[in-house]
């Protein structure tokens, strides 16, 4: 096995073992209970989920959970181990930054009057990316999408002219380096022993796709 | 996978009666009715249960299964899952559990605890309220699935008649299979009582997200061989797992060809013979002396089917640095988890272990197993022998068990319960065959003992079983003596009193400087007690009457207790005091 306590990227900020943000996908039967046992795995270490999503994944039946986490590489290598030993969990990997493309939903609602008289709109939905979902006579409701600076910026830019409500989503993101879980499940449904080797040599790759 | 069911057959082949009840087939049938069914399918012979509103349909439908599965009604649910436990450690089967919802399903959740972190199969069926009520706050329901998922397994509620065959053999297959645990199955009552269109039972062989054996990796043994043939100082721990994987005979041949010598945690003990030569002893908090020193000076360590909880670690930034740690385990979460292996191989002990011992080299480590006799003398000279054959008036637990040694000559069973009289057992009971040491490891549950001890017998009921029992632990489940009553299971109880909450007693002296805080115990006359419940009993504390009074307990047919008051204020030693290194263990 490999001795190195690595992250997943050599030269990631993992090396020094900080703290960092990691992005844990999980593949898993959507199974009514579930989220609880993926859930308390983070409470009982006192760990803060940052963010959690839960979505369909590419494969029918199967959930995908995304969870944000601020730890250092050694925790987040055995709460991965903890989510993927449950029965219902197929395969965990974990990520840092680096390694995903990741997209956050913000909407925000402010007042019409003030937004149509104080701000330039033109300006607002070109420079933020941001969208007019809603215009009301008393309201509108834009969206925006992006990293949490991004959406941040644009509460900040919002806020002197009255935000009534925000929200933001949970994080979604896609791993640049995975193939997709179809081969995966494939090995999985076909049930033999042997397949199963195949992961296990997962063990020697950590610093790509954590995996057992 | 295919193997390990395999194994469970060829067990069952052995223990059961030879005519196996005859399976309903299609039909229509009740959900009450399909679980003692699925019970049958599984060879399951004996339940520990206590019924009450919600699982009365399946208590209902038991009534007419009583020829064929044998239920064993407790006087506590907690006394019931502590007796599957001692049933499923002792038989190396499943044991099964029937609780109604509420009250009855919450007094399961320390039992559960226990299993699970003692790694015991168990699937526990609990009743719950009609599932139009969930949710509603109705008289005796409780979140019995959400209470109790970080403490099983796996654990579902069935809401639908139809869902419990497939569940059940779900449940059964999750709890055996893998690294086993318990297991929890809430049956709403509407779906105890409905009828369903039964299509047969089907054992469950795999499930798509659940990979309990994987195909061993034989590079990775290439490996640990190959680290193991350049040592000069090797060293196996072993745990549970040998047992657990029915890999003793494995194990054995392992040690006696690479003729390394071998430390066991409790959990582990009884694996291979007290007395087999490469057998050095205890690890941990009080285990022995050369185990835990060499510890820190072996060059390779073997870690086979345990898991470095910190009772055996002491402090871990100073275990065993120096030393090349080869990791075998089932669970891989269990890899790295604690101590970092240099080689970890994942995969089932029963066929790691043999493909390890053909890459090793036949050897003998005759002046390293030397250095464990050394420490061994030592500590045989200033603690064992003090123990064993103690100058002062009073009777020390270590005696006792040398006594009971003496007597039953290493084959019994040896349940204990959680504190000094546990440590002593492990540490001065003689083991001749594996399953034989049943205690609570993991999570130290003081009132085990008794129940567990009942649940063994059934479990073994060719061997004789003996609880061992402190008086702070007996008075937490001392109710199961009404199940004794009422089986008539033989059940040899010894309390060793030392009127004192002894563990905690101890550390008081050691660490809080003598400040006995609400450890002075009082006890009720156990042997009036035992004689209330109708089982014979007897008190001694002269040590003269020690012998006589243990030959008459196992000469009587039938249970016996049997209170010895021992030395009040004696301390368990060597001890490998908090915070500190294994290196660092104290002989007084």
């Amino acid at each position: 096995m490999d001795k190195k306590n690595t992250g997943n990227v050599s030269g990631s900020p993992s090396l020094t073992g900080g703290k960092q943000e990691y992005t844990i996908t999980v593949y898993a039967e959507n199974q009514v209970g579930l989220l609880v046992r993926i859930a308390i795995i983070f409470s009982r270490r006192k760990i803060n989920i940052e963010s959690i999503n839960s979505s369909p994944s590419e494969i029918e039946s199967i959930s995908r959970f995304t969870i944000v986490i601020h730890e250092t590489v050694d925790v987040v290598k055995k709460v991965a181990r903890q989510i993927e030993k449950q029965v219902e969990v197929l395969k965990v990997y974990f990520n840092t930054n680096d390694e995903i493309v990741w997209q956050e939903l913000a909407m925000y609602k402010v007042s019409t009057d003030q937004i149509a008289e104080k701000v330039q709109v033109e300006r607002l939905l070109r420079e933020y990316g941001a969208r007019a979902v809603v215009i009301r006579k008393d309201y509108t409701v834009f969206e925006t999408s992006g990293h949490r600076e991004e959406t941040d910026r644009l509460i900040s830019f919002l806020s002197p002219y009255g935000l009534i409500e925000f929200v933001r989503s949970a994080r979604v993101a896609i791993i640049k380096a995975s193939h997709g879980f179809h081969d995966k499940l494939k090995e999985f449904e076909e049930a033999e022993p042997g397949e199963e080797a195949v992961e296990n040599e997962y063990l020697n790759k950590q610093e790509e796709v954590f995996t057992m | 996978m295919i193997n390990s069911i395999l194994d469970v057959e060829e067990q069952i082949v052995v223990k059961q009666k030879p005519a196996k009840p005859a399976l309903q087939g299609p039909g229509i049938m009740s959900g009450a009715q399909a679980v003692l069914e699925a019970f049958l399918a599984e060879d399951v012979d004996t339940i520990f249960g206590y019924p009450g509103g919600a699982i009365m349909p399946i208590y209902d439908a038991l009534y007419d299964y009583q020829e064929k599965l044998k239920h064993i009604l407790v006087r506590h649910e907690q006394g019931g899952i502590h007796a599957a436990q001692g049933y499923a450690r002792a038989s190396g089967r499943t044991g099964v559990v029937f609780a109604t919802s509420g009250p009855g399903a919450t007094n399961l959740v320390t039992g559960l605890a226990d299993a699970m972190i003692d790694s015991t199969p168990l699937v526990c069926i609990t009743g719950q309220v009609f599932a139009h009520l969930l949710g509603t706050d109705a008289f005796q329901e409780v979140d019995v699935v959400n209470i109790t998922t970080p403490v099983t397994k796996w654990n579902y509620q069935v809401t639908d008649a139809s869902e419990i065959p497939l569940v059940l053999s779900k449940a059964f297959y999750i709890a055996k299979t893998g690294r086993p645990g318990p297991v929890l199955i809430d049956i709403t009552k509407n779906a105890q009582l409905d009828k369903f269109s039964y299509e047969g039972y089907k054992r469950c062989d795999h499930i798509r997200s659940y990979r309990p054996k994987p195909v061993i990796r034989k590079e990775y043994i290439e490996e640990a061989a190959k680290l193991i043939n350049e040592a000069k100082k090797p060293f196996v721990l072993w745990g549970q797992g040998v047992i657990l994987g029915k890999a003793e005979k494995e194990f054995k041949a392992f040690l006696e060809k690479s003729g390394i010598p071998a430390a066991w945690t409790i959990l582990g003990a009884s694996a291979i013979p007290t007395d087999h030569p490469l057998n050095v002893g205890m690890l941990g908090m009080h285990g022995n002396y050369g185990p835990n020193v060499l510890t820190n000076e072996c060059d390779v360590m073997i870690a086979i089917g345990m898991r470095f909880d910190d009772r055996v670690t002491g402090r871990l930034d100073k275990y065993a640095k120096q030393a090349k740690v080869i990791h075998l385990d089932i669970d891989p979460s269990e890899i790295d988890k604690n101590v970092k292996a240099t080689v970890g191989v994942w995969g089932d002990c029963k066929e790691t272990l043999p493909i390890l011992t053909k890459l090793v080299e036949q050897k003998e480590h005759t002046e390293w197993l030397e250095k464990f006799h050394e420490y061994s003398k030592k500590e045989t000279e200033l603690v064992i022998y003090p123990e064993l054959n103690p100058t002062g008036e009073k009777l020390t637990m270590g005696e006792v068990i040398n006594q009971i040694n003496l007597l039953t000559k290493g084959d019994a069973i040896m349940v204990t319960d959680v504190g000094q009289h546990q440590m002593v057992t492990c540490r001065y009971a003689k083991f001749n065959q594996s399953k034989s040491n049943i205690t609570s490891g993991g999570a130290g549950t003081m009132g085990f003992g008794l129940p567990a001890a009942i649940g063994a017998k059934f479990g073994a009921p060719e061997r004789t079983v003996i609880a061992i029992v402190g008086d702070g632990g007996i008075q937490m489940t001392i109710q199961e003596l009404g199940t004794i009553m009422q089986t008539e299971v033989n059940v040899k109880i010894v309390i060793l009193n030392n009127e004192f909450l002894g563990m905690v007693r101890q550390w008081q002296q050691l660490f809080h400087d003598k400040r006995y805080s609400f450890v002075d115990i009082t006890s009720p006359d156990y042997v009036t007690v035992a004689k209330g419940y109708g089982i014979a009993g007897r008190k001694v504390s002269a040590r003269g009457d020690l012998q006589p009074a243990l030959q008459e307990m196992f000469n009587h047919n039938g249970s016996y207790l049997l209170e010895v008051m021992v030395a009040k204020e004696d301390n368990v030693f060597p001890m490998v005091p908090q915070g500190c290194s294994v290196a660092e263990i104290r002989l007084a």
